[in-house]
């Protein structure tokens, strides 16, 4: 029976039921956790003996660049990204090449060896959302899903001005389903827009040009929209000032701004059995906190300023954040928010893309390469890891290299070991620049995450903040049944001995999609159904025709036709709606 | 020294990616292990005996080993790339990426070589005797650094693109060179005989640049500093005299880049 699998013995970590390394068996049937399997069911199980290696769900990484345009850009911009790193094929599998933005086939092939099943794309422009689904039904391996940018929309930056957020909020409906897309992103807000005339924004109260609305009102207007809708995920935002030293102080400020809107999930779905509330506490995910976490005035006297943001999260409970680690070497920066990236191209002296995407937000792409021996490198691999390290609730957390901003994501077994190991973080030490250790608090630090702590950054939360928890990052009756093995025996663990960590972190033994080995030690086994989620909002039809009316009469700024606009789901692979908002 | 003699034995087609002829790969196997080492041409792999008979064992290191190429060699490709030691000598031409990513030994190829040669090299002597063409210790294709250590000698001309992105070791060519000659050169030395055509040094940082010939159309990035006559960098000697340049102004503010041009061969200047 396909689908149908005993994972026997194992020590299972599984936070959303507070499950620490016990030893258990997991039962799949049909692709789903179920609590026991029958006799029947038993004789034509698959049995994965377990015995003396961690037992994980399946990784879900919530905030990844591998779709869409500015992804397709950097494979072209970056010919040098590709002739080093390739893959053969195989019988079932496509050969690729790309250490940073690698081909499609690769980045599924790629995640799946390292245990991971689910992933969704960072930054989804609305006009591109037709290419980012052509790119993510080619993605093998993974179920996706996007977010939609919304930050610089000229309808949301209308409307929200306006005070006009039953509009809003119909708009962000009507624009999930036209662009299949599943959370609202905000990038830059208000800056990228001021971008098309070669300005940006630099406080929160800097209102953009024509629009005269200022980032205050996107992230209120947005947030506020989010919750009256019940979306699955937060508001997912990319602050202001990004990249800039001193721009800790905004991302704090744009922090507080969320701090007294109460978190409303309202979708229609089945939840998996947890012990622990799977639903989402925050009403905001900051992303990629540790380029939002510059200190200091200029690159000279440039600090991190993690620990003052981490502080604030400590004593919040309306946030969780995304790391964004720097794990050293090439990466490709690429972001919606253009003058960020315009200002990273400066600095490099080297190539660099831009886009205007017409009424929505832009693009920016550049080759980067993170370097030990720089000052400030050294300080941001620091601050990556502090984001990680300060904030003392794992559930307010989550691991990520904004990959491939920081670094792609095949190196996330870096970061996961720097986490758990002390000892690896002094051997960094000693090989990177000064100022990773005197500009940091980094040093200080003497925790080590736990394999409960991995579990939690890189599967249990990262489900939950997104709204994906009731069917991923978890082992509760009824969830998928994705699962990792790595050949870690948790009471055998020398955090001293840390490359082993990261070998067996960079290839877990068994990935496990829908009850079905998928890739076994680091070779792919089969090529697994997979699913495109989201979100089906409801919204009064009222609303709806009125807003459409604006759209309508909008759209002769644009350089295409309304009806061409829409994504249809035979762009999508099993596409998959989450309702919400279904009262209306 | 162990040697092993490679002789082509068929007429072959499609270009084949031998880039298991080195030293390295060949260090420590006999005359059948060296014969069924695969090779990829076009989407098929074949055993090395295909396209060449073998003669003699390799020695037990790369250094230990020499490898003798004979026959039309001319749509071989990859000979010699990131090989570390000992050495290879093709007696006739060479296809594209001849000692690409090379890092130490002796690579001498007694013919032409198309385009690659000795790119992003690393260290060892690479000498060809005749032409070669493109991107001649040059960076790979979207990338800006390109040779850092080592030494080529090009007898004949070089085309295009020649030590793009060299950020250290040696290129000297005998004869004359194409455009944009050592294209975004932030460290090293290049020694042109000939005749350059135009962007000779173009975005130029640092290193040292001397063209013996005519320079069809001066880079105006370029500032004069001073005459110098007889020039020598180690072993490397340049007779006459020359017009010293600091450049290329186009791209930074302090450039520290040397081109050295011919005052006889460049009257106009």
């Amino acid at each position: 029976m396909t689908g149908t699998i005993v994972i026997k013995n194992g020590s299972v970590y599984d936070p959303l039921n507070e499950v620490n390394g016990e030893k258990q068996d997991i039962f799949i049937k049909d692709g789903k956790v179920v609590s026991e399997l029958s006799d029947a069911d038993m004789k034509d199980a698959k049995v994965i003996d377990a015995t003396g290696k961690t037992v994980m769900p399946g990784g879900v990484d919530s905030h990844s660049h591998i779709a869409g345009a500015k992804v397709n850009v950097g494979r072209m911009m970056r010919p040098e990204d590709g002739y080093k790193a390739t893959m053969g094929k195989t019988a079932i599998t496509h050969s690729g090449s790309g250490e940073t933005v690698p081909s499609v086939y690769m980045e599924g092939y790629e995640y799946s060896q390292m245990g991971y099943t689910t992933v969704f794309e960072a930054a989804v422009p609305p006009m591109e959302a037709r290419h980012t689904h052509e790119e993510m039904r080619s993605i093998p391996m993974l179920d996706m899903g996007g977010y939609l940018v919304l930050g610089n929309n000229w309808f949301m930056m209308r409307y929200l001005k306006e005070g006009d957020i039953d509009r809003a909020a119909a708009y962000v409906s009507w624009m999930m389903k036209t662009h299949k897309t599943y959370g609202i992103k905000c990038v830059n807000p208000a800056g990228v827009e001021n971008w098309g005339w070669g300005k940006n924004v630099s406080s929160l109260d800097e209102a953009n040009i024509h629009f005269e609305v200022t980032p205050r009102e996107m992230i209120d207007g947005l947030t506020e929209v989010n919750e009256m809708l019940g979306m699955p995920m937060s508001m997912h935002l990319h602050a202001n000032n990004l990249g800039h030293p001193g721009c800790y102080e905004t991302t704090k400020e744009s922090l507080k701004l969320s701090s007294s809107v109460k978190a409303n999930q309202d979708m229609d779905i089945e939840w998996a059995e947890t012990k622990i509330d799977p639903s989402r506490d925050q009403s905001v995910y900051l992303t990629h906190m540790q380029f939002n976490a510059f200190a200091g005035t200029s690159w000279r006297d440039f600090e991190s300023g993690v620990k003052p943001l981490a502080d604030y999260v400590n004593n919040a409970d309306h946030v969780v954040i995304d790391s964004g680690c720097v794990p050293f070497g090439e990466a490709t920066c690429m972001t919606g928010d253009g003058p960020a990236i315009h200002d990273v191209a400066v600095l490099t002296g080297g190539k660099w893309s831009n886009t205007d995407v017409e009424l929505e937000c832009g693009a920016g792409v550049c080759p980067f390469t993170y370097l030990k021996s720089n000052p400030v490198h050294s300080t941001q691999w620091a601050m990556g890891l502090e984001c990680l390290l300060l904030i003392d609730d794992p559930w307010k957390t989550i691991m990520t290299t904004d990959s491939p901003n920081g670094g792609p994501f095949t190196k996330y077994p870096l970061v996961m070991t720097w986490l758990m190991s002390e000892k690896f973080r002094d051997q960094t030490f000693s090989e990177c620049h000064k100022w990773a250790n005197d500009r940091s608090t980094l040093g200080g630090v003497d925790r080590e995450m736990s394999l409960y702590d991995i579990a939690i950054l890189t599967r249990a939360n990262t489900a939950k903040t997104i709204g994906m928890a009731h069917r991923k990052g978890s082992f509760g009756v009824g969830a998928d049944g994705d699962v990792t093995i790595y050949d870690i025996d948790p009471s055998k663990i020398d955090t001293r001995e840390y490359s082993d960590l990261i070998n067996k972190f960079s290839t877990a033994e068994y990935t496990i999609k829908d009850g079905q080995v998928v890739c076994h030690n680091g070779e792919i086994t089969m090529i697994p159904e997979r699913r495109t989620y989201y979100t089906d909002v409801s919204v009064p039809d009222a609303n709806e025709k009125e807003m459409l009316k604006d759209v309508q009469e909008w759209f002769r700024y644009y350089s295409h036709g309304f009806n061409h606009y829409p994504t249809p789901e035979k762009y999508l692979v099993n596409p998959t709606a989450i309702k919400v908002n279904t009262e209306q | 020294m162990a040697e092993v003699i490679l002789t082509v034995n068929t007429e072959i087609g499609i270009k084949v990616e031998a880039d298991v002829i080195t030293t390295d790969t060949f260090a420590g196997k006999n005359k059948s292990e060296i014969e069924s080492l695969l090779v990829w041409q076009g989407p098929k792999q074949f055993p090395l005996s295909s396209f060449f008979d073998v003669e003699g064992d390799a020695g037990s290191s790369a250094e230990d080993t020499s490898i003798v190429v004979k026959g039309d060699t001319s749509r071989v490709k990859r000979i010699g790339e990131k090989m570390t030691a000992g050495k290879i000598t093709v007696e006739g031409s060479v296809s594209m990426h001849v000692g690409s990513q090379m890092e130490g030994g002796e690579l001498l190829v007694k013919g032409d070589a198309d385009s690659w040669a000795g790119m992003e090299m690393k260290g060892g002597l690479l000498h060809i005797e005749g032409n070669v063409k493109d991107h001649v210790g040059c960076a790979y294709r979207g990338k800006w650094v390109g040779m850092s250590g080592g030494r080529i000698v090009v007898d004949g001309n070089a085309n295009n693109n020649l030590g793009g992105g060299i950020s250290g070791g040696e290129i000297v060519v005998g004869g004359n060179v194409g455009h944009y000659c050592g294209i975004r050169q932030n460290g090293g030395l290049i020694a042109v005989k000939g005749n350059a055509i135009r962007a000779v040094a173009a975005e130029m940082t640092a290193g040292t640049m001397v063209v013996n010939g005519t320079i069809e159309r001066f880079s105006p990035g370029f500032e004069y500093m001073t005459n110098e006559s007889d020039l020598k960098f180690d072993d490397i000697e340049c007779p006459g005299n020359f017009k010293k340049f600091l450049g290329d102004n186009a791209i930074t503010k302090r450039p520290k880049g040397t081109l050295y041009v011919n005052q006889a061969a460049n009257m106009d200047l």
